[in-house]
């Protein structure tokens, strides 16, 4: 439990200050695994399949949502040929 | 081991839904003709929502419900796919991004805020919340040349997996303390073992009420809403501001209702604040835009405060009037789109509120719809509008909230100076530049019915109250 | 069968119809759809008013409209004598407005859209008659308001119709504020919003007082005298009456239906239904009396130096309007309703005949009208005719209600009812005076305009002339079923009401109604012989006396003062106070002019936060974060 709340905080923090967005999906990687790091110890300390269960969608879904995300940054890179997020505010107020 | 199939009957709707998804998907590579795929996806709702009729009942061992409930919630998201469909048919040939998948995303994308409405079980919540936001992700970066398409799917990407990495936190915890994720069993072991006041579990609460209060738009999870509201496709933000935060609000109310029902205390003591400073942001920071789509941003991130209103209610009248109000906003809210997608032609994007100028002039069929939708999002009688707020407010002073609607209705005011103000621009103002319109017939079929559900729920609300009711039976 | 709900539902059906294919399909045609359902409302309100005679009574909820614990509301009607008197007049004097419209409109490039607020105009202000609640009345009240607004600008071209159209809005505010919080009130009181239930248990709340700001107040006092001030708004009394004159803006025939035959006299209507919350109390009697009194001979004098034909019609419609307050005020509610019924066809006439006038000359200014008697001839009978009946001349239809009023008042005893009576004579000398100057200058001597314009004087069309005679045949007639009983009549009018209305107490014998009577008449005769003097024979008496009292004239010619006055007091300071706060974001007019400081402080509020919004995803993203921990430690601190 120490370990994923330390996991998960540190990939609050890489989220809230890199600027690269390939190291920003990183971080939600680190947020999400630490979940999952939850998520089995609980199933094993609980005897239970659900959190096991549980993770394996975490894992399954946070692929779609990589795939999902890089192509984003792609069609953007197209646009704008940048991979800083502080750079990207077309829109504002 | 035993592999009997677990009974179908409740699912049926999701299971067809899914096929019109796929079918859509595989349409594409034979049409050349989109339309027919707008069409086919419209008629696979109608289909689907037959089959809505006969499924009530759980299955898969309790983690599946549908009942009146989420059978009322689904009503909206069909609803929601239809007219979203109806007007993004020209309008997505005139973006030049009329693709086939567009519409599968769409037929997806519902199929989550359906799984979401029918989620028993934290895990089949938390998929079907991914279902509906990836494929919502993809929507809003529909338009792949125009920078601010990019840009809105980017934000509502990072931000969305990042709320979402709060309720997956969430969900662990609770299963850690509980040792299950079942609603029902989470809140009966609650309420057996005498957690209330346990930390873990009021900060588990937290976190669901971060990730619910990111899909609503409420703030201050909101900031994502105006930027993916403006560069997102029109079509597509006025299916977003409608479908994911109705199943937003659908599992807010299940989750909370149920899992949570013994520490209704702390999260109503939670949701005032977000309650208040929605309607606060949303209401004062609108009056500041130029934008129309931004100003319905901020409009919509309103109307979240209004409808949290009957969730802080916190029993079945309050539900009831929340569920109501998301049902009237569907229509309000798409109908104040159609008429923006109404404004954008070849070459004239049409989203400034000074292109509304003497509209009334020029259009004043079109300039009449717009004032009936305005009205109704400000909550005039005898439109919706008014009566979705009078059944919310009139259930929280029920409550016990008398203060609560009294700020709740200082902000209406203050809303009807930003809505009223695109109605005097469009009655009296002169018309500057030419503005013409996009007219086709499922713009105006949309259009249509909307306008009338408008005027007819605001003049007869009984059935839709009395169903909303009803729908609540067994809740 | 429920017929009758044909009678505002028709109406509705020719907007709906109008609005959805007036611009492709009908065009110049909506005229028929328009006229043709107004007058199956007038056959289906005759048909139910013969009901009404013959003593069935109509009250019934259609449906429900919202019901949320104990507040419920209903769709419902509620047909009585009063209402069946409203219904003849409205759809009556309607139907012949909207076929002079056909004429008067013709060509105009919003004719249908004309039509079109017309006939939803008429189905709020049925809704509004025909109402058995507080809520539909509210509803109907706001919505031939917003149709009011629609028609006085509807040549929004002009500016002075857009900034009228505005100023009306603005003005009623203030008056439907009170009027919301009555309701309100009257909600809290009884707990429910129907008529029946809270006219029967008003009386068992007298003497029940409420503790405002540390003042007792009594509880239905204050109830009616907060319903007044939605009356005092919408039928243009002191102070709240700047909106009307500028109304005038409008088509003519707007001006006869909505700001003198129906409209405007919504609030005696409704200080008639509460007759029930009045009467208890004696305070709110007199505040009606006093502001109806004083209206009428404040706009009788004005009228007097007004050069622009409507404006003169108008605040002769303002001072009936006074006329009719003051007979509910003295509790003689009948004759009030009765003058709302005979003045609704004398006034409807002398407006669409100045309109046909206008037509003809193209400008307002009576000034530079003159002959025109023998240009227009059918005109001229018409508008003579509604000036007799105006002026209150034996026979008319003007002079039974008229002296029903005055006597009521004489009679009513009270000292309130004496001082009022004072004011209303006066009223009776003004009244044909300023209405025989109009006709005096317009009708009569020498053509004053150009030469040009001499050329194209001709009469109106048919479709115009016909209702005016209609018109006249009733500013006749229509009074001869209120004979009063000293004349010979049965008094059938006041009879007939009788069941809602009650009666008043007179104080007074036959010998002195026979004097007021013959004081009033001879008033109302030398007012017409004294126009006739000076603006016939000795044209030069009224230039002359306009010179040597020229403070006098200059008060009058300039209404009092009133709108300058408002606008040093009111608007000056709030748009002082707003252009300081900020400049820009919007110039919402109507919004602006009045409490303009609020929003402006709001959007500058608005602009410093919109700045949060800074476009960085990471700054969203911080935001949420802190959103997260403020909401952890509100928890679990």
């Amino acid at each position: 439990m120490v370990l994923s709340t330390a996991v998960f905080t540190i990939g609050v923090f890489g989220f809230l200050s890199r600027k690269n967005i390939i190291i920003i999906f990183m971080s939600i990687e680190l947020m999400l695994n630490a979940v999952n790091i939850n998520l089995i110890s609980l199933s094993h300390y609980l005897q239970d399949l659900r959190g096991q269960i549980l993770a394996f969608f975490v894992i399954a879904v946070a692929a779609a949502e990589a795939a999902i995300g890089l192509a984003i940054v792609i069609a953007l890179f197209r646009n704008k040929a940048t991979a800083h997020v502080d750079e990207i505010h077309e829109m504002k107020g | 081991m035993n592999l009997q199939l677990p009974p179908l009957g409740p699912i049926m709707p999701e299971i067809f839904m899914t096929s019109l998804a796929l079918i859509l998907l595989m349409a594409d590579l034979f049409i050349k003709k989109k339309e027919v795929l707008a069409g086919a996806s419209i008629l696979g709702v109608l289909v689907v929502a037959y089959t809505l009729i006969g499924s009530s009942g759980s299955t898969f061992g309790g983690m599946f419900i549908s009942d009146g409930y989420s059978s009322f919630f689904k009503a909206i998201f069909f609803i929601n796919l239809i007219l979203s469909v109806l007007i993004s048919i020209k309008y997505i040939r005139i973006e030049r991004v009329n693709f086939g998948e567009y519409y599968s995303l769409i037929a997806l994308s519902t199929l989550g805020m359906m799984i979401m409405a029918s989620a028993a079980d934290l895990i089949v919540l938390y998929l079907g919340l991914e279902l509906m936001a990836l494929s919502t992700y993809i929507l809003a970066g529909f338009i792949r040349y125009d920078i601010k398409s990019n840009e809105a799917a980017l934000k509502y990407f990072l931000l969305g997996a990042f709320s979402s990495a709060f309720l997956l936190y969430g969900i662990s915890l609770i299963y850690g303390l509980t040792g299950t994720t079942s609603i029902k069993a989470i809140a009966s072991f609650i309420s057996e073992k005498g957690l209330v006041g346990n930390p873990a579990l009021s900060l588990s609460m937290t976190l669901f009420v971060v990730a619910f209060g990111f899909k609503i738009a409420a703030v201050p999870f909101h900031m994502w809403a105006p930027d993916a509201y403006e560069g997102a496709p029109t079509s597509i933000t006025a299916f977003m501001s409608v479908g994911p935060k109705a199943a937003g609000f659908a599992v807010l109310g299940r989750v909370f209702m149920i899992a949570f029902a013994s520490i209704k205390f702390e999260w109503t003591f939670l949701l005032i604040p977000l309650s208040i400073l929605s309607m606060a942001i949303g209401n004062i920071v609108a009056l500041a835009q130029s934008n129309i789509k931004r100003m319905l941003a901020y409009s919509s991130i309103a109307h979240a405060g209004y409808a949290l209103i009957g969730v802080i209610a916190a029993n079945t009248d309050g539900v009831a009037s929340m569920m109501n109000y998301l049902m009237i906003y569907a229509f309000m809210n798409i109908g104040a789109f159609a008429v923006v997608i109404m404004l954008r032609t070849e070459g004239f994007k049409g989203e400034n509120i000074t292109d509304y100028e003497g509209l009334a002039k020029t259009h004043p069929f079109l300039s009449a719809l717009m004032l009936i939708f305005m009205f109704s999002l400000t909550g005039i009688p005898p439109t919706a509008g008014f009566i979705g707020k009078l059944y919310v407010f009139m259930s929280a002073i029920n409550a016990g909230y008398t203060w609560l609607v009294l700020v709740a209705v200082v902000f209406s005011v203050i809303s009807a100076y930003f809505y009223l103000r695109i109605v005097m621009y469009m009655y009296m103002r002169e018309p500057k530049i030419e503005v013409g319109t996009s007219k086709s017939g499922t713009l105006g079929v949309a259009l249509g019915v909307t306008a009338v559900m408008v005027l007819a729920i605001g003049v007869y609300p009984k059935c839709l109250v009395e169903l909303a009711r009803a729908a609540l039976s067994g809740f | 069968m429920k017929y009758y709900l044909l009678i505002p539902f028709l109406p509705l059906a020719a907007f709906v119809i109008n609005i959805l294919f007036g611009r492709g399909l009908i065009r110049d045609k909506a005229h028929w759809i328009s006229c043709l359902t107004i007058i199956g409302s007038f056959i289906a309100s005759i048909i139910t008013g013969i009901d009404v005679i013959n003593g069935k009574i109509i009250n019934e909820d259609l449906y429900t409209w919202i019901v949320a614990g104990k507040f419920s509301v209903s769709v419902g009607f509620l047909i009585d004598p009063l209402t069946a008197v409203m219904l003849f007049v409205v759809t009556g004097v309607g139907s012949l407005i909207f076929i002079y419209s056909i004429g008067y409109m013709h060509g105009d490039k919003g004719y249908y859209r004309f039509f079109s607020y017309l006939s939803l105009f008429i189905f709020f202000m049925l809704m509004l008659i025909m109402s058995n609640n507080f809520i539909q009345l509210y509803l109907g009240w706001e919505g031939v308001g917003l149709c009011s607004y629609f028609l006085i600008g509807f040549w929004y071209e002009k500016k002075a119709a857009a900034d009228a159209g505005k100023k009306a809005f603005i003005t009623n505010r203030f008056g439907d504020f009170g009027f919301a919080l009555g309701v309100f009130m009257i909600f809290l009181t009884f707990g429910s919003v129907h008529y029946i239930p809270v006219f029967s248990e008003v009386k068992n709340i007298v003497g029940q007082t409420v503790n405002i700001l540390g003042y007792e107040v009594n509880l239905i006092t204050l109830i009616a005298l907060l319903l007044f001030c939605g009356a005092v708004g919408k039928s243009a009394q002191i102070p709240l009456h700047v909106w009307l004159p500028d109304a005038m803006e409008g088509p003519t025939p707007v001006s006869a239906l909505i700001h003198a035959a129906t409209m405007v006299t919504a609030g005696v209507f409704m200080v008639a239904r509460c007759n029930a919350i009045f009467n208890l109390s004696q305070v709110a009697m007199n505040v009606v009396a006093i502001v109806g009194g004083v209206t009428s001979l404040f706009a009788a004098t004005i009228a007097v130096a007004q050069n622009d034909i409507k404006r003169v019609i108008a605040y002769s419609t303002l001072s009936h309007l006074g006329m009719m307050f003051l007979a509910c005020g003295v509790g003689a509610y009948a004759a009030g309703v009765f003058h709302l019924y005979t003045h609704a066809f004398f006034k409807a006439l002398l407006f669409l005949a100045a309109g046909s006038v206008i037509h003809a000359v193209g400008h307002n200014d009576i000034q530079r009208m003159g002959g025109l008697r023998k240009y227009m001839p059918i005109t001229y009978l018409t508008m003579f005719v509604a000036a007799l009946s105006a002026g209150g001349i034996p026979g008319l239809a003007g002079f039974f209600s008229k002296d029903e009023i005055i006597w009521s008042a004489f009679a009513s005893g009270s000292l309130v009812g004496k001082f009022v009576w004072v004011l209303v004579t006066a009223v009776a000398f003004f009244t044909p005076f300023y209405s025989f100057r109009m006709i005096f200058l317009a009708f009569h001597g020498k053509f004053r305009g150009t030469h040009h314009e001499e050329h194209h004087l001709h009469e109106s069309p048919p479709v115009m002339t016909i209702p005016l005679i209609f018109l006249a045949l009733g500013a006749i007639g229509v009074g001869w079923v209120g004979i009063p009983e000293i004349l010979g009549g049965g008094a059938h009018f006041a009879e007939f009401l009788k069941p809602v209305l009650g009666h008043p107490e007179f104080h007074g014998t036959h010998a002195q109604e026979w004097g007021i009577m013959g004081l009033s008449t001879t008033i109302a005769i030398s007012g017409i012989i004294i126009a006739a003097i000076f603006y016939l024979m000795k044209t030069y008496i009224p230039i002359k006396l306009a010179q040597q009292l020229s403070p006098i004239y200059r008060l009058l010619f300039n209404k009092y003062y009133v709108d300058e006055l408002y606008h040093h007091i009111l608007i000056r300071p709030i748009l002082w106070v707003s252009t300081r706060f900020i400049e820009g974001i919007t110039d919402a007019k109507i919004i602006e002019g009045i409490v303009n400081g609020v929003p402006k402080t709001i959007g500058r509020f608005a602009v410093i936060l919109r700045k949060i919004q800074s476009g960085v995803t990471q700054h969203y993203a911080i935001f949420m974060a802190a959103g997260v921990f403020i909401l952890v430690a509100l928890i679990l601190w």
